[in-house]
């Protein structure tokens, strides 16, 4: 039994409540940043817990596996509560000065709270219908998010965001009472084994699809993708930043663990499919992307795009495959968060996010120039970036297979993906601003600027140091990776026996 | 039994995605009331049907005597009918809320968040245009 394990969960349901309660007093908001910075320390504790031990396991009210709610934490799982922290950490410092008083008064830093929290379980869960729920967690705290203030734009995206999102929930849950009906057991660990004692397994391959639609909306692959670039774009920019790192990261988070440790039996088949539909996802992202004019936009279906090349290191399904969609989730969080956040600045500064009425950011403000073309190069692929290792990682591990269509449709993609940050760059940055507004940071107000500015000069940070230092995160994900691949450690801690 | 609520399992998800096809964002949810419960009879059928067993331990015992009904999916059905109607609550006064911001709810009509506006297809300023800081370029001057 290990507390650290609960620690990423209760803390943010402790803050949410705290942060609720006093939520019309300036507190409310400082309770949630001592709330999160508690969770990102108690989330480096659990990292450094996995990183001595291997695999920690917690069971709740000591109900032994199979029979209780196991949590249970890897190096996937660990690294992506820290990931969670972080993107956390630096959401509630920009909301600081993003999120006006109004919207705090209606529990805005709690919701964001009780979204962590959900985000935290779904990682740390080690049983199935557990994880359904810490999506529904999730999915509530996301939709009173989303449509959190209630203008136009955000019921009309809210409205196609929720519908889309509980179809794939109602997918989900049907995938596990189908397994539950043949297999008779729900922890992940346990089903690792029982799946290899059906008979049918034909019927487990189209459970397996099922879980694979329920996690392909989560994680907005193609064909599923449609709720994201209609809802992204309308709430608030700290919002926005949030789910764009986080929300569809849970999705291939899920994917990843349910086609490693329950649904391999079938690799020719599952993962195949898998493999065409990243790369169709791909594609359909970047070409969305040029075809929009909005600064959020073209950044919503960037998302899409990336999605792709994490669901392609899975489906490769190598050692090397892995260990590109390990790096390539922790990379993608960080960089488009970042890049929400730039655009909200933008914003802030420029008065749109429409292309057509942005203009003069680099002569005016250059600092956010360059903390721009940081996370956009990274996505795009440039070295030293942290992107450039996660794109090489995936592409090798194409290469190594042999795969040459698909390690060439993913190197387009790449080139299609500066082609949309030139885009943003020469429509935002480049000319002067349509309305002859001089956009300064300068013109912010000291508290603003520093709330503004802080998470997204981290977030770059964080990416150079990955892109100039990549040997121990390479590494970190090579293990990862393995771990994966044979699961043996994960069960044997879990169920307590050698499988 | 089984193949009795196979059926009307069949039906019921029939029924509910004959609604979800609609247009009207309201019968839509409807449907997909109707499906969460028909996911729910599939938990409840997943763990067998025992007839007249309940899982009820005697005096004395540690464990459940003999044959018993599966409590399992019963305590899943529980959780997910909860969640359900917290969401379904949710989401009726999310549409409810839309139709009186946006007077529809016909999710043809509802095109604020992505409008069919041309100039949002328009893919000009590309940095390329007339160097002018005066006049940026529009996409229309840039010919695309």
């Amino acid at each position: 039994m290990s507390w650290l394990l609960v620690y990423p969960i209760v803390i943010p349901l402790m803050t949410a409540v705290l942060s609720y309660l006093f939520r019309n007093t300036p507190a409310g908001r400082w309770i949630a940043v001592a709330g999160t910075a508690a969770l990102l320390l108690a989330s480096l504790l659990l990292m450094a817990d996995v990183l001595e031990h291997g695999v920690v396991v917690a069971q709740m009210s000591n109900w032994e596996a199979p029979f209780g709610i196991t949590l249970a934490a890897d190096l996937l799982g660990a690294v992506m509560v820290v990931i969670t922290a972080i993107t956390g950490m630096a959401t509630v410092v920009y909301s600081l000065s993003d999120i006006p008083v109004r919207l705090e008064r209606m529990g805005y830093y709690a919701l964001l709270q009780i979204l962590l929290m959900g985000v935290c379980g779904a990682f740390l869960t080690g049983d199935l219908f557990n994880l359904y729920v810490w999506f529904e967690v999730m999915l509530i705290a996301s939709f009173g998010l989303l449509v959190l203030g209630g203008n136009r734009e955000q019921l009309d995206g809210g409205i196609k965001y929720v519908m889309l999102n509980l179809v794939s929930t109602i997918m989900f849950l049907t995938g596990i009472g189908l397994l539950y009906g043949i297999t008779g057991t729900l922890n992940m660990a346990d089903l690792h084994l029982a799946v290899r004692e059906v008979q049918n397994q034909g019927l487990l391959t189209t459970i397996a699809v099922m879980f694979m639609v329920a996690f392909g909306v989560k994680a907005a692959l193609f064909p599923l993708f449609f709720w994201l670039p209609a809802s992204y774009h309308t709430p608030p920019v700290a919002v926005s930043a949030i789910f764009a790192g986080l929300l569809t990261k849970v999705g291939v988070y899920s994917l990843i663990r349910c086609f490693t440790l329950i649904f391999d039996q079938d690799v020719g088949f599952t993962h195949t499919l898998l493999l065409w539909l990243a790369v169709i996802t791909m594609v359909t992202g970047v070409l969305g992307a040029a075809a929009m004019n909005d600064f959020r936009r073209i950044l919503s279906f960037h998302i899409i795009s990336q999605i792709g090349y994490m669901v392609l290191g899975l489906a490769i399904f190598t050692p090397l495959g892995l260990m590109g969609a390990v790096f390539y989730l922790v990379h993608h969080i960080i960089v488009k968060a970042n890049l929400f956040f730039v655009a909200g600045v933008a914003k802030r500064i420029g008065g749109s996010t429409d292309l057509s009425r942005l203009g003069g950011l680099y002569a005016h403000a250059p600092l956010l120039a360059f903390l721009f073309l940081i996370p956009a190069f990274s996505l795009a692929g440039f070295p030293p970036l942290s992107g450039f290792w996660a794109k090489y990682v995936v592409v090798k591990a194409a290469l190594d297979l042999e795969m040459w269509i698909v390690a060439g449709i993913s190197l387009v993609v790449g080139l299609l993906t500066i082609f949309s940050m030139t885009k943003i760059w020469g429509a935002a940055f480049w000319p002067a601003h349509p309305d002859g507004i001089k956009p300064r940071l300068s013109d912010l107000p000291m508290g603003d600027r520093l709330a503004l500015m802080l998470p997204i000069i981290c977030l770059a940070a964080l990416t150079c140091i990955i892109g100039l230092f990549p040997e121990p995160f390479v590494q970190f994900a090579e293990r990862s990776a393995t771990q994966l691949l044979d699961p043996t450690e994960y069960i044997t801690t879990v169920l307590g026996v050698q499988p | 039994m089984e193949l009795l609520l196979a059926i009307t399992i069949g039906i019921v998800v029939a029924t509910s995605v004959y609604l979800m096809l609609d247009r009207n964002a309201l019968r839509f949810l409807f449907g997909l009331v109707l499906l969460s419960n028909a996911v729910n009879l599939i938990i409840f059928a997943g763990g067998r049907l025992t007839v007249g067993a309940p899982p009820l331990i005697p005096d004395g015992a540690y464990a459940p005597v003999g044959v018993v009904a599966n409590a399992l999916p019963q305590a899943l059905v529980l959780t997910a009918i909860v969640i359900g109607f917290g969401l379904l609550a949710f989401t009726l006064a999310l549409v409810y809320r839309t139709f009186m911001t946006l007077g529809t709810v016909n999710s043809d009509e509802m095109r604020i968040a992505e409008p069919r506006d041309k100039r949002e297809l328009d893919t000009g300023r590309l940095g390329m245009g007339k160097a002018d800081p005066e006049h940026p370029a529009t996409g229309q001057e840039a010919g695309i």
